[in-house]
């Protein structure tokens, strides 16, 4: 059994730095944020116009004014800020977002990225703002499942489906691995115990090696 | 100098076949319904709506698609939730309407320029992705981009807390999205708000300088919430 989506998100929250500017994409990525002690003074940036972003609001507390790019009734944290959608792009654009984390159909081993289009048929695209963070976020994460339920890899060597950016996905966490995108394949950190090194290559399509220091991905069990 | 109008149905009979509309909102917040409410009665038809999203079935910018009014939507978010297909993605297959889906950065940057004197401008963005195709590229400090070109509306709608009567408005937290941009951007703004007031607002609480807006209309809406 690999890692469910609340643990991927643990296991990336792991990885912030204090300090960080971090912007989280919808489904997987939002989740983080539940894993981040407000001790960490992590700002999350939402592109709809708010930097420091809070908990999700509770009933009582909820206000349809205050809501996150994912339509979520939020709250702020101390010393939270709320500007114009021109100035959000701009923040992103300009490269002051640190991290932004995303969900993806594909990433191919040269770190595109295909999340915006999944090529259903007549369906109508949505790309929102995964393209300006993808391109100008100082680094980008993606959180996804390594295969599709049809048990294709998720890692490719080329992406099929139509490109959010080029050469920007850095780190992808896995529900079975956490894997750097090294410029030369795939590199993967770590890797759940039920999975051997031959398992996670056929699992993969694309040019994929442990690092020397691989240890074992593990994360606690969530309840929700 | 009063800019508050008793009827939205008399403000917004301005609005002729084959305008183009932009509207605010992003989730929940800032989406202009008493206008939008109106304007469906009034049903101008041929319009070109500028809308971040239009995913949610039963929104009114949707309603107005639905009502026949749309010709063509630029907007960032098009698909319908679910599996199915919303009445749009209906129309947008029947050829019905016309789609231009943007980056949101590159969405609130047309619209930011189109409001600011800025005729296009150059943005990494889209740059080798299908929302790049056909726009010019050029290579500017090592960084391939694309040709953006400013967005300008005939007429804005947007949604907001407090106005005063000379035309200034305040925001209620992420209310003010797209709203103070699209007021820039288009010839005519009308600005729905909750509260409108006679004495001026207090200038450190101006989010939307009164020199963009036109008519002020009171908002049905009100905040849920503290």
């Amino acid at each position: 059994m690999g890692l469910d989506k609340s643990q991927i998100a643990w296991r990336a929250a792991q990885d912030l730095k204090n300090g960080s500017v971090v912007n989280l994409g919808l489904g997987t990525p939002v989740l983080v944020s539940n894993f981040v002690k407000s001790s960490r003074d992590i700002f999350f940036q939402s592109e709809n116009g708010i930097l420091g972003v809070g908990p999700e609001a509770t009933q009582e507390a909820a206000n349809s004014d205050l809501v996150d790019a994912g339509s979520r009734k939020v709250t702020l944290i101390p010393g939270a800020s709320i500007f114009d959608s021109a100035a959000s792009f701009a923040m992103i654009r300009g490269g002051h977002v640190d991290v932004t984390i995303l969900g993806a159909f594909e990433v191919s081993v040269s770190g595109d990225l295909a999340n915006w289009d999944s090529g259903a048929a007549d369906k109508a695209p949505l790309v929102g703002g995964a393209m300006d963070l993808a391109v100008s976020a100082k680094t980008t994460w993606v959180l996804m499942q390594h295969n599709t339920k049809d048990n294709k890899s998720r890692l490719v060597k080329r992406c099929s489906l139509p490109l959010t950016a080029k050469n920007c996905v850095e780190r992808i966490y896995t529900d079975i691995a956490v894997i750097d995108v090294t410029g030369d394949g795939f590199l993967a950190r770590e890797l759940i115990s039920s999975v051997s090194e031959e398992e996670l290559r056929n699992r993969t399509n694309g040019n994929i090696k442990l690092a020397n220091n691989c240890c074992v991905l593990k994360a606690p069990n969530i309840t929700t | 100098m009063d800019k508050r109008h008793q009827s939205a149905e008399e403000v917004l009979k301005e609005i002729k076949d084959g305008s183009t509309i932009m509207i605010s909102g992003f989730g929940e917040a800032g989406v202009p319904n008493t206008l939008l409410s109106e304007l469906k009665d009034l049903h101008p038809t041929n319009l070109t709506i500028v809308v971040n999203s239009v995913t949610r079935p039963h929104s009114l910018p949707h309603a107005l698609i639905e009502a026949n009014m749309v010709s063509k939507v630029i907007t960032t978010s098009a698909r319908g939730r679910g599996k199915g297909l919303s009445k749009f993605e209906e129309k947008l297959r029947d050829g019905e309407v016309e789609l231009e889906c943007l980056p949101q950065g590159t969405f609130s940057e047309r619209i930011r320029a189109g409001g600011a004197g800025i005729p296009a401008f150059f943005t990494p963005v889209g740059y080798g992705t299908k929302l790049g195709e056909g726009k010019e590229t050029r290579n500017i400090q090592g960084k391939d981009c694309v040709l953006e070109e400013a967005l300008k509306g005939d007429f804005a709608l947007i949604s907001a807390n407090k106005a005063d009567r000379f035309g200034n408005v305040n925001f209620s937290y992420t209310q003010m999205n797209f709203g103070p941009i699209m007021a820039t951007a288009c010839t005519t703004t009308i600005v729905e708000a909750r509260l409108l007031l006679e004495q001026p607002l207090p200038h450190n609480h101006i989010q939307l300088s009164s020199v963009y807006v036109d008519y002020l209309i009171k908002s049905e809406e009100t905040n849920h919430g503290p």
